[in-house]
């Protein structure tokens, strides 16, 4: 591409969620510099804030609006204020979001960094290459569902909770009418809350983890009150839909043959291991499972940004009081440092922007967002003691349950390759059986593959590209420099 | 309503829907078979990670029916293993 | 019996260490990673003799190409996905075609099989048409790098042969004549052997040094892109004819030329680009640009295809673009077994074979065969020094 096409240097923030929509915010406020944000999505928001694309025809009555979706949004003020701010950015020729636009790379050059994206806003067979300079990059890339096989985890209405959470938030469809929700983490409340709310049946929230496990945390929760209220809200709607909440069980087989059509649940003992002698067959249309979620490091680790753990021992970016990277010039904000919610990475980006216009260190509202980023981490690292993966997760796998779905790769191939054939990560296991090898690159059965290999906290897939491209369109940014 | 093609049936579709979610929306829930054992697959992650909702759509195999906009006069058909024709 | 430390468990490793139990020697290989972590795993498998002019390299390819068939009779072809697949070298224009055309007379003069082709399309119908020819090389074959190492060095485990992974070789241990009776890993530990193989491929100088006979092997940055799985569209092995002259080229920079060819696994593998910057990991956008820019030129179907990976290797080369096999004449006990640059899958068993003869004096091979290859031996680099 020619450097003419080029917006003008400035900063890009790569995700238009909590944490890159803090940053372009405050970076408008604060500075002078233009900003872009790119997202994979049809509007700002991210995962959390998550929209219906915006209307082609603002008067067509049969289309979805956002003020619809209310209800299941936590915090949307918030949202508004920050989405507003960068519409006002826009119009004053300061700032442009980039909807539908896929990031793939990004590689370090003379003075700052090239983000490559694929614009996907034509539709399938009209995507664009695009590449954008940037002075500054912010990476606010996020999280996705971290998943766990079982038995019948392939079955088409077999979801991620925010498979099911994103279905009901930008496309308004509640899937069910019966519908099973489990794994661990508080975001399977909202989950339930917001589909039973839509009309859902949910048979159940089958969380893995005793609550008792946050009795450990008390100072962590006590310095949170508005978590607890969140929390406590969500909990009213499950017991107004009458919605039992099952804690120590999970999920250990689906079952049906086209579709799946019930699970089976299974109550936890004290080590965590599912108790056969309590199983119970439940008739569901749709289940939702979600372990925690795993941060986007993709961007990251290819320009080689120094990582680190987080509480449940997941690497995360690295940064510094500044939300800094190792990297010169690049910044890292909200779930890739570490998965803690939104209100965690709009802190995290307001920091981020703060650093970048060279905000003083010691100004009130500096001091203020540090606070509140170490009161929200420790939250964070309370929450993920709270709700580890259970010891016996893998009990009810199958030699023939699917591990990797898009290589189908079963469980039984994955466990020769590592107890017969010595592979000792993720990555061993994938060059001997293909297990990650496929469309998503591991992304799905990464991390149990990375578990049943005895690790689980290695260090993350190297994906110099981020996201599929067709070869069309890597080859005309040849034809065009030619 | 506007409405898109999935094979040989007609999808009505609120703007702003996904294919996706049009389709899970009629209680269509899976729209692929699987390359090597010729499995039903739909949405899993619903957010474009997973890559196991890919459907042919307008004759371009494999693209992510969680992510592709529901429009109008859309061609949207199933895909069986790779979306590819062998030789 | 002879007690023999291999210094890597990539392909060339685990390839020696397959023929060196197998020929009765006891043997411990080292790996300061897993088996197959470092190039193997991020090559396309070739096994060609298609891209080689006649001399020491092309009859070390024939050489491990007899023994690439009998690996796959005594392993099990499936288990290594080894494929007689056979490759396609085409030509855009006549000039091209010519320049191919002598480059295989001379092949054939040296014993390979290499058939003149008037339309590619026949033999690959997804090519764009107006090519001006090809040749087919028949010979040629695939392999899975990952698999193949393994399964060899499994094999190699099952005559008694021991494999310790993470442990990297920080020194050498020499007696009083200077001969090296073992090695000295970062564990501290020290492993007694009466000959030591250097097979760290692109470590390879490093470790040379590290043992007292240091060897120039040097890295080359390529790229190998990696499609969506699909069902067969491409048959054989195809390059274009600009491959044969990167292949032996010796400039600096970047040369690109795109070799395209399915896998097993049904996706497409594009290589490979070749680059002289050390050791940077940095992904070349351009570069990768131009590899999907040659491909889909040769194969119109890939401009919808979806790229899914690119990976990232680090080619191990000699300055005269030969590997570098045989004892070094410096430090007695030391055998080297590395630097094959692009073609290490290929000549690996090949090079298995002529390191168990070169270290059990005798072994597999007959003299006459062996002497074939004195233009590999390490001496060329001591005489220049």
């Amino acid at each position: 591409m020619p450097l003419s096409d080029l917006p003008p240097d400035g900063v890009v923030i790569v995700g238009a969620g909590p944490a890159g929509l803090a940053c372009a915010a405050t970076l408008l406020d604060q500075g002078d510099t233009f900003v872009t944000v790119l997202d994979a999505g049809s509007g700002a928001g991210g995962q959390y804030w998550r929209q219906p694309a915006p209307p082609a025809d603002s008067s067509d009555p049969g289309a979805l609006r956002p003020d619809a979706m209310r209800g299941l949004h936590h915090d949307l003020g918030t949202f508004a204020e920050l989405r507003s701010r960068l519409e006002a950015g826009q119009a004053a020729g300061r700032a442009s979001l980039l909807t539908d636009h896929h990031v793939w790379t990004v590689v370090a050059a003379e003075g700052g960094h090239v983000v490559h994206a694929v614009d996907r806003s034509g539709g399938p067979g009209r995507e664009r290459a695009v590449e954008l300079r940037a002075r500054h990059l912010v990476i606010a890339t996020g999280a996705h569902d971290r998943s766990l096989p079982f038995p019948g985890w392939d079955l088409p209405g077999v979801l991620t909770a925010g498979g099911l959470q994103a279905l009901l938030k930008a496309g308004d469809v509640a899937l069910g009418p019966r519908v099973a929700v489990g794994g661990t983490g508080p975001f399977l409340l909202p989950v339930a809350a917001g589909l039973a709310d839509r009309g859902a049946t949910v048979v159940g929230v089958f969380e893995a983890n005793s609550p008792t496990r946050w009795l450990r945390e008390l100072r962590a929760v006590a310095a949170n009150r508005t978590k607890l209220a969140e929390g406590a809200g969500y909990a009213a709607t499950l017991l107004r839909r009458r919605v039992p909440v099952r804690t120590r069980t999970m999920i250990v087989e689906a079952h049906g043959r086209e579709r799946v059509e019930a699970v089976t649940v299974a109550r936890l003992d004290a080590s965590g291991h599912p108790r056969r002698d309590t199983h119970r067959r439940i008739e569901v249309d749709a289940v939702g499972v979600g372990w925690g979620f795993s941060p986007q490091l993709d961007l990251a680790v290819t320009l080689g940004c120094a990582l680190t753990a987080d509480a449940s021992g997941t690497p995360v970016v690295q940064v510094d009081e500044w939300q800094r990277t190792s990297r010169s010039g690049v910044s890292a904000a909200g779930e890739a440092c570490g998965v803690g919610g939104a209100a965690l990475a709009v802190a995290e980006g307001r920091l981020a922007a703060r650093g970048i216009v060279g905000a003083s260190a010691s100004d009130a509202e500096t001091a203020g967002l540090r606070e509140e980023v170490a009161r929200l981490r420790a939250f964070a690292a309370a929450m993920h003691r709270a709700h580890p993966v259970p010891a016996g997760w893998a009990d009810a796998l199958r030699s023939e349950t699917v591990v990797c779905r898009c290589e189908e790769v079963s469980a039984g191939t994955v466990r020769h390759a590592i107890a017969e054939r010595g592979a000792t990560d993720a990555r061993q296991v994938k060059q001997l059986t293909r297990a990650g090898m496929g469309w998503c690159q591991g992304r799905v059965c990464g991390h149990a593959v990375e578990l049943l290999a005895g690790g689980g906290s290695g260090s993350p897939a190297e994906r110099l590209v981020s996201t599929p491209l067709p070869l069309g369109v890597l080859a005309s940014r040849k034809s065009r420099a030619m | 309503m506007s409405t898109f093609r999935f094979d040989d049936v007609s999808i009505p579709f609120r703007d702003g829907q996904s294919v996706g979610a049009a389709l899970v929306a009629q209680g269509i829930l899976s729209w692929r078979t699987t390359r090597l054992e010729g499995r039903p697959r739909g949405l899993f992650c619903g957010i474009g990670i997973c890559f196991d909702c890919l459907v042919t759509v307008d004759g371009v195999p494999s693209q992510r029916a969680c992510l592709v906009r529901a429009r109008d006069g859309l061609d949207v058909t199933t895909q069986e293993g790779s979306g590819y024709a062998a030789e | 019996m002879s007690a023999v430390v291999v210094v890597g468990a990539g392909i060339v490793g685990a390839a020696c260490a397959h023929s060196l139990s197998a020929a009765g020697a006891e043997v411990i290989v080292l790996d300061r990673g897993s088996v197959a972590s470092g190039t193997t795993s991020r090559g396309e498998g070739n096994i060609l003799v298609s891209d080689k002019e006649p001399g020491a390299e092309l009859e070390l390819a024939r050489l491990s190409r007899d023994a690439w068939l009998e690996v796959g009779e005594e392993l099990g072809r499936e288990t290594l996905e080894l494929e007689e697949k056979g490759g396609v070298v085409v030509a855009a224009s006549p000039e091209a075609l010519d320049a191919l055309s002598s480059f295989a007379a001379a092949q054939r003069s040296a014993g390979v099989t290499a058939l003149d082709v008037a339309e590619p399309r026949e033999l690959e119908p997804h090519l764009r048409a107006g090519l001006a020819g090809g040749v087919l090389y028949p010979e040629d074959m695939q392999v899975q790098p990952v698999l193949a190492a393994a399964a060899m060095l499994e094999a190699a485990q099952r005559r008694g042969a021991r494999f310790v992974a993470g442990a990297d070789v920080v020194a050498g241990v020499r007696d009083a004549s200077g001969r090296l009776t073992g090695v000295r890993t970062s564990a501290g530990e020290v492993i007694g052997a009466d000959a030591v193989v250097n097979a760290a491929g692109t470590w390879g100088a490093q470790v040379s040094e590290r043992l007292g006979g240091p060897v120039p092997v040097l890295p080359r940055r390529g790229f190998i892109l990696v499609t969506e799985p699909l069902p067969p569209m491409v048959r054989h092995k195809v390059y274009s004819a600009d491959y044969v002259a990167n292949v032996s080229s010796s400039e600096a920079g970047l040369e690109t030329s795109c070799v395209v060819e399915g896998t097993r696994g049904g996706t497409i593998l594009i290589g490979a680009s070749r680059e002289r910057v050390g050791f940077d990991t940095t992904l070349d956008v351009d570069v990768v640009s131009t590899l999907a820019s040659q491909a889909t030129a040769l194969f119109p179907f890939l401009e919808r295809v979806n790229l899914l990976r690119v990976y990232r290797g680090f080619r191990p080369y000699c300055p005269d673009h030969l590997p570098v096999i045989g004892p070094d004449p410096r430090v007695p006990g030391l055998f080297h077994a590395c630097g094959h640059e692009g073609a290490g899958i290929g000549l690996a068993p090949g090079t298995g074979r002529l390191i168990a003869h070169h270290v059990l004096g005798g072994g597999p091979l007959a003299p006459e065969v062996a002497a074939r290859f004195t233009a590999l031996l390490p001496d060329r680099f001591v005489q220049e020094a």
